[in-house]
């Protein structure tokens, strides 16, 4: 435990955001809260929290995801103090202390004021009406969502970044969504006449009505109090300019830093807000210290996240009195993000301030890309840029401004889009000095990336983000880490090869497209092709799947059966001592009388032992491998079908009681389930696959740790994909809400078959995706937007797997030529003797070796 | 191709070739003794038949012949279906364990019937 002692020093940190946080998690991170009794007060009702991230709450996220603790106990096990839901209502600076507003006084020796900011309501008539909102906290999001439950149409004011963002939320959440912006064009901060054109025709065309020009007059209530409608006027000519009915107001005009201590205490405060704060982030009093957006240098508040963690460090080092201490000097605002699927970056002088400045700029209307580059008067230097529509230049583009990096002759072919093949003009991240700051969140530097890559080996993106945190962030710098990692291996002249085993020198990827378009049916044909050797338990299971996948025909015919796993070979799943269990299709969950009898009579004669699976099936352990034809006679007489779980391959499509019966429920989630079920059973992939299906946002088929799970809404369903129970539970992402059962259906085909195209093998879909560049959003291009322009194919494979079902087992019990593998011995009709069973808990289990040993000679001999 | 087993051994007739699907194996009983028998046919269509004990030492279990049938280098293999180790085909070694290695049989065809010597 912390030795701590009286003769510690105290340092209270006002406010638990993310920046607070901060300077708290490097206060532990140098073990200087070793010697310092570090004091928090935290307003909200929980600590710190991911705000950048905050939308993600509407889609699944929960506030334990977003909290920036890495466990709920790390304040209390490093002896930070915490008071919660507390704030501080006075500081003596005089006396070095602060009151709280539960009448407590604490000393101090250094105060961090890390109050933060609120959001700018502006002083509109009707601004107090039921249904009018900010956007900051999750309290503020969790009333949103109540709110937008009986509302039709919403409204943002403000079409700056977090309008957008908020936008964004309220479309996902099915209202009608309005931006209604003051200015000419959108994110002004950030985007010129040109670029803001290109956002809002992409804006307006996901659905979201964009009103530009227009000023906030009045909002309107109804006798019981909610807001009716708003007026306009225009902001130039003060004249009206229409009305908007709606049921939602969301203010996103900006922020006002929280600086309301600072006053009290009297300490030196910007003309229109903000405590002052020098290089060493320390106010007019030589104690006090002010971080994050309540802090103003040099007449500017940081509204991001970068600066303010930067300040966080500096305060540290301010307090500490750290040799060679960071400094705050202002700090570069560019920002690359992706809004309601739109990618927009921005840097530097992005609107060309600099005199003598040219600018050079591109737009393509079609496509919906605009690029400008602010150059030097010699044209020799980049000063800044806006980018829409394709933010790939964004990290080197960036990285040239910041390190003056020297420009080809013709600068402007930097951001025209390559002719085909021609060569890719630009500059690669070898132009970059070694000090050239990749990631600013965390500030690491291209020279300690790729001394990390070459020290210790690494071969991914992830491993570098784990080792160096760069890309940890804001994530914007994730390409150019991954054009580091490329360039510094091939300097030293390494290829990470990814290559299946020692027969295939391609990936199982790379594998599935030569089977495709090569037509090729057979693994012998595969390997005459494309292998060397006579393949292993590696690739032959592998190609086994992908054979399936690709062409359907049954896995126990001549050519395919020897490539299948243990478990496919025999259509059971081989347990310990050679025996198999039985896992019929239990298609949703639902099942008959009939079915259930069956189970029981099937189970007494052949004496199996019965567990109930996680899936809602029926387990039967025990089965000889002779056995398997009897018991599947018997069980497809009533209907069941085999449940392939020996394979990887669609599993359980889960579901819960639904509308049917269920007092709660909203849609038929079991019919639905039992459609979803009998779609894909028979698919094979890389790895099993689950669904689930919920009738109502309860979640009670637990859809959300599935592969893809669906959850019924009052307009249809919203359908998750990615998730994953298990080892590493990993919640699924929404893909898209509000869909019918068609669009459903239709986006599982897509999204199940680009897996299985693209995946490696036994990877199941949350890692394929968490390796997937660009996310979710990413996934949303591929299978809604088509832009790989492969959803038609996609579409009919899957529509030829679904066309070409057989149950493998029927088949396998009606053709000799197959049902004759299953035997004990090829020339003895006797049963395998070293197979022993014990009665335990009133069923069967395996007998382990030492309990068989003693009669072991009388059974075998080796 | 005949050939005579040691004085001591006697030549058993388990099945015919067609019995077992080319590429994999298929469990034989004689007296106590459970063998794996393989049938590997070859890219280049060379037919070859191995015989080894059925009994797997790591799962302690007689599966040996439901694994799959492959190569590692030239050397020609079964993996056991349970843990996955390797065995050579032709010696009966434990391909990821030294130490451990497994009886194997001699086999012939003769008249299209697949005969082991014990």
């Amino acid at each position: 435990m912390n030795s701590k002692t009286d003769s510690n020093k105290t340092v209270i940190v006002i406010g638990n955001g993310m920046v607070g946080h901060k300077f708290i998690d490097t206060m532990i991170a140098r073990g200087e809260h070793l010697s310092w009794n570090v004091v928090t007060f935290c307003e909200e009702p929980r600590l710190a929290y991911d705000r950048v991230y905050l939308s993600s709450f509407f889609a699944g996220k929960t506030a334990e995801d977003l909290s920036l603790l890495p466990r709920p106990t790390f304040y209390a096990e490093n002896g930070i103090t915490v008071h919660l839901g507390s704030k501080v209502v006075s500081i003596d600076k005089a006396a070095k202390t602060v009151t709280s507003s539960t009448g407590e006084v604490l000393s101090y020796d250094k105060l961090v004021l890390a109050t933060g900011s609120f959001p700018f309501v502006p002083p509109v008539t009707g601004r107090d009406a039921t249904g009018c909102f900010v956007y900051r906290t999750i309290e503020d999001l969790v009333a949103m969502q109540r709110h937008a439950t009986t509302s039709k149409v919403g409204v943002v004011i403000g079409g700056g970044l977090l309008g957008l963002e908020c936008a964004s939320a309220l479309k996902n959440m099915g209202l009608e969504t309005h931006v209604v912006e003051f200015a000419s064009r959108l994110m002004t901060v950030q985007v010129d006449d040109g670029g803001g054109a290109i956002l809002k025709r992409k804006i307006e065309s996901m659905g979201v009505k964009v009103h530009l020009n227009r000023n906030t007059s009045e909002i309107v209530k109804t006798a019981d109090g909610r807001i009716d409608k708003m007026t306009f006027i225009d902001p130039v000519t003060q004249k009206p300019a229409g009305e908007l009915k709606t049921d939602m107001i969301v203010f996103s005009a900006g922020i006002r830093p929280r600086d309301e201590l600072g006053k009290q205490a009297g300490l030196a405060m910007g003309e229109r807000g903000g405590i002052n704060v020098d290089d060493h982030c320390v106010t007019s009093d030589a104690d006090i210290l002010a971080i994050g957006e309540c802090a103003l240098y040099k007449n500017r508040i940081y509204g991001l996240v970068a600066p303010g963690y930067h300040m966080a460090t500096v305060a540290v080092d301010t307090i500490t009195k750290k040799p060679e201490p960071l400094t705050f000097t202002g700090f570069d605002m560019s920002t690359k993000l992706k809004l309601m699927g739109v990618d927009v970056g921005s840097f530097g002088d992005a609107m060309g301030a600099t005199p003598g400045c040219h600018i050079a700029s591109f737009t393509d209307s079609n496509a919906e890309v605009y690029r400008k580059l602010v150059l030097s008067a010699d044209r020799k230097q980049l000063l800044g840029g806006v980018l829409i529509g394709d933010t790939s230049a964004y990290g080197s583009l960036h990285q040239f401004m910041l390190n003056r990096v020297a420009l080809p002759a013709n600068p402007e072919d930097l951001i025209l889009p390559a002719r085909s093949g021609a060569k890719p003009t630009g500059l690669g991240v070898e132009c970059l000095p070694d000090s050239a700051t990749i990631c600013s969140c965390h500030n690491v530097t291209k020279g300690t990336i790729c001394s990390a890559i070459d020290t210790r080996e690494l071969r991914e993106v992830s491993d570098i983000k784990s080792c160096t945190k760069a890309g940890t962030g804001c994530g914007s710098c994730v390409s150019l880490v991954k054009d580091l990692l490329k360039d510094t291996l091939k300097k030293k002249g390494i290829t990470v090869v990814n290559h299946l085993c020692e027969h295939f020198a391609h990936s199982r990827q790379e594998l599935a497209s030569l089977v495709r378009l090569g037509k090729l049916k057979t693994f012998d044909a595969l390997l005459a092709k494309h292998g060397t050797g006579e393949g292993c338990e590696i690739c032959k299971p592998t190609v086994g799947s992908i054979m399936a996948s690709t062409w359907n025909e049954h896995i126990l015919e001549t050519k395919h059966a020897p490539l299948q796993d243990t478990n496919d070979r025999f259509l059971a799943n081989m347990q310990r001592d050679g025996t198999y269990s039985v896992v019929p299709r239990v298609p949703g969950g639902e099942i008959t009388a009939d079915q259930l009898i069956c189970l029981g009579t099937v189970a007494k004669k052949y004496n199996l032992y019965s567990k109930i699976t996680g899936g809602q099936r029926v387990d039967l352990f025990g089965a000889r491998v002779e056995q398997l034809p009897l018991i599947w006679e018997e069980l497809l007489k009533v209907g069941f079908e085999s449940g392939h779980a020996y394979g990887k391959a669609l599993r359980t499509v889960k579901s819960c009681v639904g509308s049917t019966w269920c007092r709660y429920g909203v849609q038929d989630s079991v019919g639905f389930a039992i459609k979803v079920e009998n779609r894909y059973k028979g698919l094979r992939s890389p790895h099993k696959l689950k669904g689930g299906v919920s009738g109502c946002a309860r979640e009670c088929a637990e859809a959300q740790s599935k592969d893809f799970g669906i959850i019924a809404t009052e307009n249809g369903y919203n359908l998750y994909v990615c998730g994953n129970g298990g080892m590493k539970p990993q919640h699924a992402q929404l893909l898209a809400a509000d869909l019918t059962e068609a669009a459903c259906l239709t986006l599982i085909d897509r999204f199940l078959m680009f897996y299985i195209r693209t995946a490696d093998r036994l990877e199941r879909t949350a890692t394929w995706f968490n390796k997937l560049d660009g996310g979710i959003d990413y996934l949303k291009d591929v299978v809604i937007a088509d832009k790989l322009g492969i959803c038609a194919e996609l579409d009919s494979e899957m529509a030829q797997i679904v066309a070409t079902y057989q149950d493998e087992w029927r088949t396998a019990v009606e053709t000799p030529e197959k049902r004759r593998q299953f035997r004990a011995f090829i020339n003895s009709s006797d049963q395998d003797p070293t197979i022993v069973m014990i009665e335990e808990r009133g069923q069967i289990r395996p007998a382990f070796f030492e309990e068989k040993a003693p009669n072991i000679d009388r059974l075998m001999e080796v | 191709m005949i050939t005579s087993p040691s004085p001591t051994l006697t030549w058993h007739t388990v099945c015919t070739v067609g019995d077992i699907t080319p590429n994999t194996g298929a469990a034989a009983l004689i007296g106590k003794r459970q063998i794996a028998v393989i049938r590997v046919v070859d890219r280049a269509g060379g037919e070859k038949f191995y015989g080894l004990s059925n009994w797997c030492p790591f799962a302690q279990a007689m599966v040996i012949s439901r694994g799959i049938v492959g190569s590692k280098g030239d050397i020609p293999k079964i993996a056991s279906p349970i843990y996955k180790q390797s065995f050579d085909l032709k010696s009966g070694q434990c391909l990821d364990d030294p130490s451990v290695s497994i009886p194997t049989y001699q086999t012939r065809v003769a008249d299209g019937f697949i005969q082991i010597a014990l």
